[in-house]
């Protein structure tokens, strides 16, 4: 066992954990936070990225023990208590779940897309970004207008971007 | 996964010395090979070092007529480099087209050059461009450094600390994703410096990255996309399975080649 | 119309829990005192297990219990059930081996299930299983299709040939006399790739036993609980139903696939009683593809014979169905009675003939996946169809709607009676989106560029609703149909509707609540919808072939009736007027002519507290339950039509368009119906251009990840457009067909008839994948060249 302490949505948290812990075992494991999912073992589909640092990785192919000092933000973080995050409100005026598995790492990832490329983003952009996220009901036909007018929203709504 | 023991050293010396000492040790860069192999139960190191924390293999610099990139640099800070963009941005390019976004975060170049994965990108970017590899004991060509498939010149307890590539006046890459991996089913580098003209060829061959002759001949009298027509790269020694047969990928090698000097030549 | 009602695109109640991280799916769930399972599974695709030596794993750390077969057997644990009988042509019953939840003497497909580890922790159990010493004698392997009834290994002793049954349906005298007075007949070589479903959430399963009262608990990630449970209880003899509870939480995705009992369940649950622990068992994605039940899997010869004027006279198919290694649960029903009663599609067709021969082969069991048997069919019609027009020189719209049944009802040769229709105004709306007037300049501006582009047609039906329980029952299927509901109202008006069928992204926790807003006139916040629990609901079908609109909404319709019904009886007390006078409207209980009224909620305060009538006279309480068992199939129909461009130095095929009419019936949420059609078209798309679960010849899976199968990314596809047309459907309540399948069920044909028309020649097989295309595109510039 080996100890680990880090930021996690902006809680401190230190961790006894086996070397052998993945970043998404300690979030659902150890810190109950279940909104991040496991839908692969070969770094594909998605459906556990957060954000480390601010920049969105798949927490199944992330050593806990690598991220000593590294501040960790979840689905459960994002929203601003309970005013949600532009992209949560925006997946769900647009529709941009079904079942709601991908969603979680679908959001995260989007909120990484406009930290990196900014608000306005077409379609083309968006479908190529989301590259690393795999939706099995949605046909992404709604999730990539989720995206658009999430980003559009998020630059609206610089506060809670910066919260984040 | 089995179970391991986990280091973090600060600096490549301190890894060195880990990797020196402990027995079956494995060096840790960005971990999207290494650990899904791990997960798989096909890889069991006994001690995992971690590079994640040496931040003197971290950077990218300009030095003089190369562009010098630290071992873990990850594939988004060489996407996004100004100094990279501009000096070659090809190689920008090829960065910023490696997995996906999370993947870009993560993933290093020196985890992705040790490993010489047949289907990596950067093998083919630093054979085209005649980089060097210097690592803490020595420094290698790449012609020198890639010896076959999964297979490099690294030595025990050697580590990658850096990527030095010169300034090209035209380079481009072209890759035909592996459209389920997004790995590359066939990408194709060209660099010209010079009189010189080299093409390299990632994700086709039976013994990982390869250089076509054929092709950089016909380039070097003029580098321009016509010069390959009707040039074809013969299906022996190309790799076959189910996402595309031999046939098909050497095909692939000359619509990618042409694809890649259109790109350097922006047209 | 409310901005709640029915038709109105409210968005979801059910989302704020998943765009928050709260949704709570079998894996998130840990019980007190957790172990976990591992299972052993096979190598080898076909081998003679002569003996299991797990003395060495026994004693290793965490371990807690080791089991095989034979403890399943000492406890009189029954194996997986097939339940639909199918009959061969000689009238004898399917030949079925026996599917025992974990292995007994022999293993059938790699990943068969071999032994059990329950330990502390998921790492111990897999060290322990490793540690588990298995003699093999590996048998050959029987992988393909076609040639599995001519192979001369016997994968059961119960079935010679490999055969589980030699099945038709059709008018065989009729249909030859039909070809023999054709001017022309079509004839296509057709293979149906074989799929894996890929839910996004793994299966998974939490076995729970409590010794007190003896009651065990299974959580798992099912589609239907309610038959989970009877399964589990009267067939495998888990425990009686009164003593087994299933709970089927927040489910992520199914498409079929979470429908069936699986061994894995089978054996937490029963584990759990052993090792006296909660046991755990999740799929990792590799597991998944090994053993999920798998799609598709059909290779037919299908032939169309039309008259000099292009009239349809006949159609005539034979298939080879791939069962894989054993019978899963509904495995039998979907190459016949799912498959061949839609082999009229949308057409009058006189007279039609269907042979399917059901193999076995050493590979993972197939069963229904989005659209099961329906997709089959519509592929064999629409490409036979499309190909017939080009043969004949016709335009394909136009030959479709020349052949299209136009006079409803129409009873096909293959049983069904459809009800309701009209193709041709869903054929022009979808022309109309397309642009079809602009389809020679596109094709113009394409081989200006040196690409190809192509049109394809897809004018698909669907039998959904399924279905009524004597129908079935006499075609062979071990349950009934039917749904049911409870109504219960809150003595201050709000509602909790008690529903066996099951959500997992079909919305239903907001389109059932839309439905309970509309007829009580409630806010729609007021209605909570409960499902996938059975010590909740009473019993239930559960959700799949696009049923729980028509049937487990027509279900509600009817305890919503009968809720009014006795609202009015209160109401009649409590406003001192006679019950033939009360109407019930805006959620106002009304004395007709008068101004006298009681809203909703009071008429149910007044029901519970019942201080204005006699309890004698009238039961207290405001709660109501009904069972809908539908009266016939329902059939929603459409057509699509898909526009791609092909680079032909690469094969790359680009959907660049995509129009998509479908008649559903009456919508309720066009939102979540849009959100269906997408999500099917993407899964058809995927089986046409990308996905196919491919064994090697030694019976590995060599596409078990997402590495090697390849999924639709969002970088694979259009936007859709997407129209509706709508003939309300006569046989339900509400007017409803069903959406959830019709897009995987249209789309393949569509991108296939687009690519063939692109490349000129028929010769592409699913997946056409850009070395496929790449390959028929040389084909195509060597025909050219050579004319």
């Amino acid at each position: 066992m080996a100890t680990v302490s880090l930021t996690v949505n902006g809680k401190a948290v230190t961790a006894n954990v086996d070397p052998r812990t993945l970043l998404v075992q300690l979030l659902r494991e150890n810190l109950r936070l279940t909104g991040t999912h496991v839908g692969c073992d070969t770094s594909q589909c998605g459906a556990c990225v957060v954000h480390v640092d601010g920049k969105a990785v798949k927490s199944c192919t992330t050593l806990a023990l690598s991220l000593e000092g590294a501040s960790v933000t979840t689905i459960e973080g994002l929203a601003n208590g309970s005013a949600l995050h532009p992209m949560q409100e925006a997946f769900r005026e647009h529709h941009g779940l079904q079942c709601g598995y991908c969603t979680p790492g679908m959001i995260m990832a989007a909120v990484d897309i406009v930290n990196r490329r900014g608000n306005d983003l077409d379609e083309a952009t968006i479908r190529e970004d989301l590259d690393g996220n795999i939706c099995r009901c949605t046909g992404y036909h709604n999730i990539v207008k989720a995206v658009a007018a999430g980003a559009e929203a998020m630059g609206k709504a610089p506060m809670r971007q910066a919260a984040e | 996964m089995y179970a391991f023991t986990y280091h973090r050293p600060a600096t490549a010396r301190q890894a060195a010395g880990l990797l020196a000492k402990k027995e079956d040790a494995k060096l840790l860069a960005g971990g999207h090979t290494l650990l899904p192999t791990m997960k798989q139960r096909l890889a069991s190191p006994a001690h995992l070092v971690d590079l994640g924390a040496c931040a003197d293999l971290r950077g990218i610099e300009r030095k003089g007529r190369n562009v010098v990139i630290g071992a873990m640099t990850t594939h988004a800070e060489v996407a996004d480099s100004a100094i990279v963009k501009e000096a070659i941005p090809a190689l920008a390019f090829l960065a910023g087209h490696i997995g996906d976004p999370h993947v870009r975060h993560r993933g290093t170049i020196g985890g992705s050059v040790a490993n010489n994965d047949p289907a990596a990108d950067y093998p083919s970017a630093l054979l085209a461009l005649g980089a060097t590899v210097t690592t803490n004991k020595r420094k290698l060509t790449a012609d020198e450094f890639f010896t076959g498939l999964y297979e490099t010149a690294l030595e025990e307890g050697e580590i990658i600390t850096k990527v030095s590539f010169p300034v090209v006046s035209k380079a481009g890459y072209a890759k035909f994703r592996n459209p389920a991996s997004r790995y590359a089913l066939v990408g194709v580098f060209v660099a010209k410096r010079g009189s010189d003209v080299r093409v390299a060829v990632t994700g086709a061959g039976e013994g990982g990255v390869f250089r076509w002759p054929e092709a950089e001949t016909a380039l070097a009298g003029r580098f321009a996309t016509k010069s390959l027509d009707g040039l074809k790269h013969k299906a022996d020694g190309i790799n076959g399975d189910i996402h595309a047969d031999a046939e098909y990928r050497a095909h692939l090698i000359g619509v990618m080649a042409k694809q890649a000097v259109a790109q350097a030549t922006g047209k | 119309m409310s901005v709640t009602g029915i038709g109105a695109a409210v968005r979801r109640k059910e989302d704020h829990r998943f765009i928050t991280g709260q949704g709570h799916y079998t894996d998130d769930i840990d019980r007190p005192g957790q172990a976990y399972a591992y299972f052993l599974r096979s190598p080898h695709a076909h081998a003679a297990i002569k003996s299991i030596d797990a003395k060495a794993a026994a004693g290793m750390p965490g371990v807690l219990g080791i089991f095989t077969g034979d403890d399943l057997t000492a406890d009189k644990v029954g194996g997986l059930i097939c339940g639909w009988m199918i009959h061969s042509k000689d009238g004898s019953p399917m030949k079925a081996g026996p599917h025992p939840a974990l292995a007994q003497g022999k293993v059938r497909y790699v990943g068969d299930h071999v032994a059990v580890v329950v330990a502390e922790t998921l790492a111990q159990a897999r060290d322990a299983a490793e540690a588990i010493a298995v003699d093999y004698e590996p048998l050959p392997a029987v992988i393909d299709t076609a040639n599995a009834a001519q192979a001369k290994t016997q994968i059961h002793a119960e079935a010679p040939d490999n055969t589980v049954f030699n099945w038709h349906l059709g008018d065989k005298d009729a249909t030859e006399r039909a070809f023999k007075a054709a001017k022309h007949v079509t004839r296509l070589d057709i293979v149906n790739n074989r799929l894996v479903p890929n839910a996004m959430e793994p299966r998974a399963a939490v076995g729970d036993y409590d010794r007190g009262d003896g009651v065990f608990t299974l959580y798992t990630t099912s589609q239907n609980p309610h038959v989970a449970r009877l399964v589990l209880s009267a067939f495998i003899g888990i425990a009686p139903e009164n003593k087994l509870r299933v709970i089927a939480p927040d489910v992520g995705g199914g498409f079929g696939s979470k429908i069936f009992i699986y061994a894995e369940e089978t054996v937490c649950v029963w584990a759990a009683k052993k090792v006296g622990r909660p046991v755990k068992w999740t799929a990792d994605r590799t597991e998944a593809f090994l053993s999920d039940a798998h799609g598709r899997d059909h290779v037919s010869h299908a032939e169309l014979a039309t008259d000099a004027e292009g009239k349809i006279l006949g159609l005539r198919v034979k298939t080879t169905a791939n069962l894989g290694a054993y019978l899963s649960t509904f495995a039998s029903s979907v190459p016949t009675y799912l498959y061949a009663p839609l082999l009229s599609g949308q057409y009058d067709i006189p007279a039609i003939y269907c042979e399917v021969d059901a193999v076995y082969t050493n590979t993972a069991p197939v069963d229904a996946y989005r659209g099961a048997g329906r997709p089959e069919a519509t592929f064999v019609v629409e490409r036979l169809v499309e190909v017939a027009a080009r043969e004949l020189g016709k335009d394909p719209a136009k030959f479709r709607m020349q052949n299209y049944i136009k006079k409803f009802p129409h009873q096909t040769p293959v049983i069904m009676m459809y009800d309701a229709g009209n193709y041709a105004a869903s054929m022009k709306k979808a022309l109309e989106i397309i642009d079809y007037k602009g389809l020679g300049k596109r094709k113009r501006d394409s081989a200006r560029q040196g690409k190809l582009r192509g049109i394809g047609f897809s004018s698909y039906i669907e039998a959904c609703g399924i279905a009524p329980s004597a129908a079935v029952g006499s075609l062979g299927a071990g349950v009934g149909l039917w749904e049911s509901a409870e109504v219960r109202v809150n003595p201050i008006g709000t509602v909790e509707v008690l529903t066996g069928s099951h959500s997992h992204g079909q919305g239903h926790e907001t389109t059932f609540a839309q439905l309970v807003s509309d007829r009580l006139g409630i806010p729609i916040d007021n209605v909570s919808i409960v499902h996938g629990d059975t010590d909740k609901v009473q019993m239930g079908m559960g959700t799949y072939g696009s049923r729980s609109g028509a049937v487990g909404m027509s279900a509600i319709f009817k305890a919503l009736d009968k809720v009014i019904a006795k609202g009015k009886k209160v109401a009649a007390y409590v406003l001192e007027a006679d019950e033939a006078d009360i109407d019930f409207e805006n959620g106002n209980f009304k004395v007709k002519g008068t101004d006298r009224t009681l809203d909703f909620g009071s008429c149910a305060l007044q029901a519970y507290i019942a201080h204005k009538f006699n309890g004698q006279d009238l039961e207290p309480g405001l709660k109501e339950g009904a069972f809908y068992d539908p009266t016939n199939f329902t059939f929603p129909a459409g057509v699509h039509i898909c526009e791609v461009e092909i680079d032909p130095a690469t094969g790359v095929t680009r959907i660049d368009r995509w129009a998509a009419v479908d008649d559903f019936g009456v919508v309720i949420n066009p939102m979540i119906v849009e959100g269906q059609v997408h999500g099917g078209i993407a899964q058809g798309v995927g089986q046409a251009l990308l996905e196919a679960a491919r064994y090697n010849q030694d019976g590995q899976l060599v596409t078990a990840s997402f590495m090697d199968y390849c999924m639709p990314r969002a970088d694979d596809l259009p936007s859709f457009d997407v129209g509706l047309t709508v003939t309300p459907c006569p046989s339900n309540p509400l007017g409803m067909k069903g959406c959830g399948e019709a897009g995987a069920i249209a789309a393949p044909p569509a991108v296939i008839n687009a690519i063939t028309d692109a490349l000129g020649h028929e010769e592409v097989t699913m997946p056409a994948t850009p070395q496929v295309v790449w390959r028929a595109a040389q084909k195509s510039i060597r025909r050219m060249a050579a004319e």
